[in-house]
This record gives C-alpha cells, sequence and structure tokens, in this order.
C-alpha cells in the first residue's frame, strides 16, 4: 500500500541554521501519528513544508500520492491543518470565519449552514457565534480553530498542538471527536503535542524529533522497549531527548532571534 | 467566483466595520480641497486659469484613491502578523483568486471615498461639465485604484513588518501625488518638473479625470488610457508575482 504521507531526506535550513535535517517516514492511510519532540525541534517547519506553506531546502514530499512542491493544488485539497499558531480573522464573527473556510474549501451551498451549525455546536460555540472574534479568549479561539479544521472532510488532518491553552473537557472531546473521525471516515491523522498522554492515548505510532533529526520511531510499546524498557512514554521521551530544558531564550545570535521568538510565544501564551 | 465574492466580502466588511477610520480617511482629502480650493481660488482666478476648486476636485479624488489604495497592501502585513493569511494560502483557492478577491475589496473601498468625496465636492460647489462623462470617470479612478492596489499589495507581499510597509508607502505616496498634475497645471511648470509628472502614471488619472469632469486635458484621453492601462499591467503582474512567492 501507498503511504499517505511520504517524506524522504527532507532538510530546511534558515541561513547557516539546520532546522530539519534530512529526515524521513511515512505515514499509512488512515493511521494516527504523532510527532513529539522538544521546542525549537523542528515539527512546525516540518508540517510547514508539507502543506505547502513553506519550501524545502531539499528533499521529498508527497502527500497523498501528490509532490508537495510540484502539485500544490492537488496537495491542497488533501489535507486540513489546525496551526500552532492563531489564523482566525480577528475582526469577523465566529459564523463568518466558517462561511469563508466552506467557501474556500467549496462545500456546497446546501450544507454550509447545517455544517457550521452542527460544528459550532460541537465546540459550544453556536451562542457566540455572531461574537467577533477578538472578543474570544483564548481557549473559544482554539476551539473555534478546531471546527473550522474540521468542516471540510480532508483526507488528512494536521493537528500543531490543538490543545494548546485548552481545557480539559474540550480536550477530551477533541481527541474523541478526532478518533471517532479516524474510525469512521478513515482520515489520516498527524498532530504534535506537549502533552504525552495524549499522544499515548491517541497515537498509533510515533515519531521524536529533536535538533531536526528523528531519534525514534514507532509505537509506544517499541519505543519503551527501545529505551530499556521504561514504564511510559514520558520516561522513553525524556530517555531519548534529555532532561535538560530547551532554554535559548539568552541566545542573542541573529539565527536564534527567531528561534527565541517562537519559544517565547509559546511558553506564554 | 464564489470565493472571490467571499474575500472581497470580507475585506469590505473589515473596513466598514472599523467605524471611525471609514471617517478619517476623508479629514485629509476634505482639508486640502477645501483650503487649497477656497484658498487659492482668488490666485488661480487672477492668473487666467479659471475657478481652482473646478481644478482642484479631481486631483483630490486621485488623491483619496491614491492613498487609500497605496494604504491596501497593509492589509497583507497585518494578515500575515494576525495568521489569517496561512489559512488563506493553504486553501485550495489559487493565489489568483486570493489575490483577485482582496484586491477587489481594496477597489471598491478606494472607489467608496472617491465618490463620497466627489459628493461632498458637488455639494460644496464643484460643477462637472458633462454628468454623462461621470461614469466614465469613475471607471478611470477604477483604473487607478487596480493599480495601486496591486502594486501595494506587491509591496505588502515583501515586507515582513509593518513599520518597513509603512516607510515604503511614505517614501512613495507624497511624490507621486505632489509631482503630479493634481494641484497645478503642467503649462507653466519648470521644464524638469513637467518631465517628472510626465513620468508620472498618477498624472495621467489626474488628467483623464479631470478631462471627463472639466473638459481640461493636457495628454489627451486616450493617451491617458494607454499610460494607466499599461501601470495596471506591471503593477497587478507585479504584486500577483510578490504574493506567488509569499511563505508564511
Ligand atoms: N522563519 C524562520 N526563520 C528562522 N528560524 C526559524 C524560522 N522558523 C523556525 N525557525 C527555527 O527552526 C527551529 C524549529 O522551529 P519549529 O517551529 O519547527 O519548532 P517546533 O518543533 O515546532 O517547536 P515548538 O514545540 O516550540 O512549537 C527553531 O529553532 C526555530 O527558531
Ligand atoms: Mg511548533
Amino acid at each position: 500500500m501507498q503511504p499517505v504521507i511520504s517524506v524522504k531526506k527532507l532538510c530546511k535550513k534558515f541561513g547557516d541554521f539546520v532546522a530539519v535535517n534530512e529526515i524521513d517516514f511515512e505515514v499509512q492511510k488512515g493511521e494516527i501519528f504523532a510527532f513529539l519532540g522538544p521546542n525549537g525541534a523542528g515539527k512546525s517547519t516540518t508540517i510547514k513544508m508539507l502543506t505547502t506553506l513553506m519550501q524545502p531546502t531539499s528533499g521529498e514530499l508527497h502527500l497523498a500520492g501528490f509532490d508537495v512542491t510540484k502539485e500544490q493544488d492537488s496537495v491542497r485539497k488533501s489535507f486540513g491543518i489546525v496551526f500552532q499558531d492563531p489564523s482566525l480573522d480577528d475582526e469577523l464573527t465566529a459564523y463568518e470565519n466558517m462561511m469563508i473556510h466552506a467557501t474556500m474549501y467549496a462545500i456546497p451551498h446546501h450544507e454550509r449552514n447545517l455544517k457550521i451549525e452542527e460544528l459550532l455546536k460541537l465546540v459550544d460555540l453556536w451562542e457566540r457565534r455572531m461574537g467577533r472574534i477578538k472578543t474570544f479568549s483564548g481557549g473559544m479561539r482554539r476551539r473555534l480553530e478546531i471546527a473550522r479544521a474540521l468542516l471540510h472532510h480532508p483526507q488528512i488532518m494536521f493537528l500543531d498542538e490543538p490543545t494548546l491553552g485548552l481545557d480539559v473537557q474540550t480536550r477530551n472531546l477533541l481527541w474523541n471527536y478526532v478518533k471517532e473521525l479516524n474510525r469512521l471516515k478513515g482520515m489520516t491523522i498527524f498532530f504534535t503535542t506537549h502533552y504525552l498522554g495524549e499522544a499515548e492515548d491517541v497515537a498509533q505510532r510515533i515519531a521524536i524529533i529533536d535538533h531536526g533529526k528523528i531519534v525514534a520511531m514507532g509505537t509506544v510499546e517499541e519505543l519503551k522497549a527501545k529505551t530499556g524498557g521504561t514504564r511510559d512514554l514520558e520516561e522513553a521521551y525524556l530517555m531519548l531527548t534529555g532532561k535538560e530544558v530547551r532554554d535559548e531564550i539568552l541566545d542573542t545570535e541573529g539565527v536564534n532571534k527567531e528561534r527565541n521568538r517562537s519559544i517565547i510565544k509559546a511558553k506564554t501564551r | 467566483m464564489d470565493v472571490i465574492y467571499i474575500l472581497w466580502l470580507r475585506q469590505c466588511r473589515r473596513f466598514f466595520r472599523s467605524g471611525i477610520r471609514v471617517l478619517l480617511g476623508f479629514m485629509q482629502p476634505l482639508v486640502y480641497m477645501l483650503a487649497l480650493g477656497y484658498g487659492l481660488n482668488a490666485v488661480f482666478v487672477n492668473s487666467g486659469n479659471g475657478s481652482y476648486l473646478q481644478f482642484i476636485v479631481p486631483g483630490i479624488m486621485v488623491q483619496v484613491i491614491l492613498f487609500t489604495s497605496m494604504f491596501w497592501g497593509a492589509n497583507v502585513v497585518w494578515d500575515r502578523q494576525f495568521g489569517f493569511l496561512k489559512e488563506m494560502l493553504v486553501s485550495p483557492v489559487s493565489r489568483l483568486r486570493i489575490i483577485l478577491g482582496n484586491a477587489l475589496g481594496g477597489v471598491t473601498v478606494s472607489l467608496f471615498q472617491g465618490l463620497v468625496l466627489f459628493i461632498i465636492s458637488v455639494i460644496v460647489g464643484f460643477r462637472p461639465c458633462n454628468w454623462a462623462l461621470v461614469p466614465v470617470a469613475i471607471l478611470f479612478m477604477s483604473m487607478l485604484s487596480m493599480a495601486i492596489v496591486g502594486f501595494s499589495a506587491g509591496v505588502g507581499a515583501m515586507v515582513d513588518e509593518m513599520g518597513g510597509f509603512v516607510a515604503v508607502n511614505n517614501f512613495l505616496v507624497i511624490p507621486l501625488f505632489f509631482l503630479s498634475s493634481s494641484l497645478f497645471p503642467l503649462d507653466h511648470v519648470p521644464p524638469a518638473m513637467k518631465v517628472i509628472a510626465e513620468f508620472n502614471p498618477i498624472s495621467y488619472a489626474v488628467d483623464a479625470i479631470r478631462t471627463c469632469l472639466i473638459n481640461k486635458t493636457h495628454f489627451g484621453l486616450l493617451k491617458d488610457f494607454l499610460v494607466l492601462a499599461f501601470t495596471m499591467v506591471i503593477t497587478i503582474c507585479f504584486g500577483t508575482y510578490r504574493f506567488m512567492k509569499i511563505q508564511a
């Protein structure tokens, strides 16, 4: 069977700094795949390259059978994404944001209102649908972004730290819904998270990336076995990536500026 | 079509909901029109050129459109900063349609401002020589707006911070406006200035609108049209090209 995501020798350099360093992996159709790693490891950069937002420095990328760098239009039809950073139009209402998405993804006219209603109710924002995003809390925005990504039923769903800043209830709701979509529609899920429990519960296979390199890949059991029979994923993860904090804030080199900014951003959210 | 419409609608909503900003946009051109139009009127009349208010209104309409359209590229910078750009860029909508929807929003808003100013000018005493030519003037206003929006969207796609955009904007907009035929006829200016104005596409927009509204022409309507059309093609290609290359 052909993998639905295939990455070969993928590299991304920012100047001299290598953010993603020759990584290879494949995700099968219908799989739930977690991409874990410390801050600044290169997870979001990889997702940006997979989703046509960023040109890779080198390497091969295929999504749903299409070459990501050459057949961008076909590729874009095949996936949905929840970005790590905000991506809503603050000046518009929740409903309007949903409607723009529905239109851009060519959801048939007669389904639009119904689907939007269904998803806004799912994330408990139906009552606030006429509220402008700038009046929403962080968690509400996040929920809306998730609802929006689910609006068109993509073959592949990228979730870059989808549960960042969400309460426990919403997290459970999200993962249950995602698992159901995966089971019923065979949607392939590619996600990142810093809550290892989520990865352990939801993911069928996990890759761990550190300093732009994949250091381990396999099921939770395989990762535990590989690290000499650790008790849980967290222990295995710490064995693989080390215990020191990725605190690069004190760096003042030009190359590290952007990196610091993204870490600070992640920390303050 | 659907997508172009919704992106256009988004831009219009953003503008008309910005409340006070809608009004503030009129202040500067209105002051120019009233202060200069009445203040310099006597001088202008005495030198045998007719009413200055009549002369300046087409120039002021160009000013509004130039300023609003030139600032339109800021939306690209904002959308990048607030993240909505990513949402548009990963969607299966072609870049061309994304640009078109957003740019048409800019053109609509600019035209709206130009038209409101026109109405105000009629209220304070401006009289077009032939009402039937007003729609032709609006056509030229749209061409000017498209040309400028195309250009400024390209600039917006190139810079990644608002500061950079504002700097480029300020650098261009003032000379483009003052070194054109907006505020004075080109017949009596020093040759160097005349040459500059003749290279400035804004002069042709002013001339076209002036021809339609008060029947005074410098270059001739055909030349105005050709220069504007040419500028439009160039700037739209530039804007589209820069936007295609954008990475979030
Ligand atoms: N546009 C950019 N310019 C320069 N460096 C960048 C850019 N984008 C990312 N980087 C750097 O690439 C590295 C990987 O960043 P990335 O965002 O992929 O990390 P991540 O694994 O998603 O981390 P986090 O868990 O904090 O989200 C970081 O060191 C970051 O500073
Ligand atoms: Mg990230």
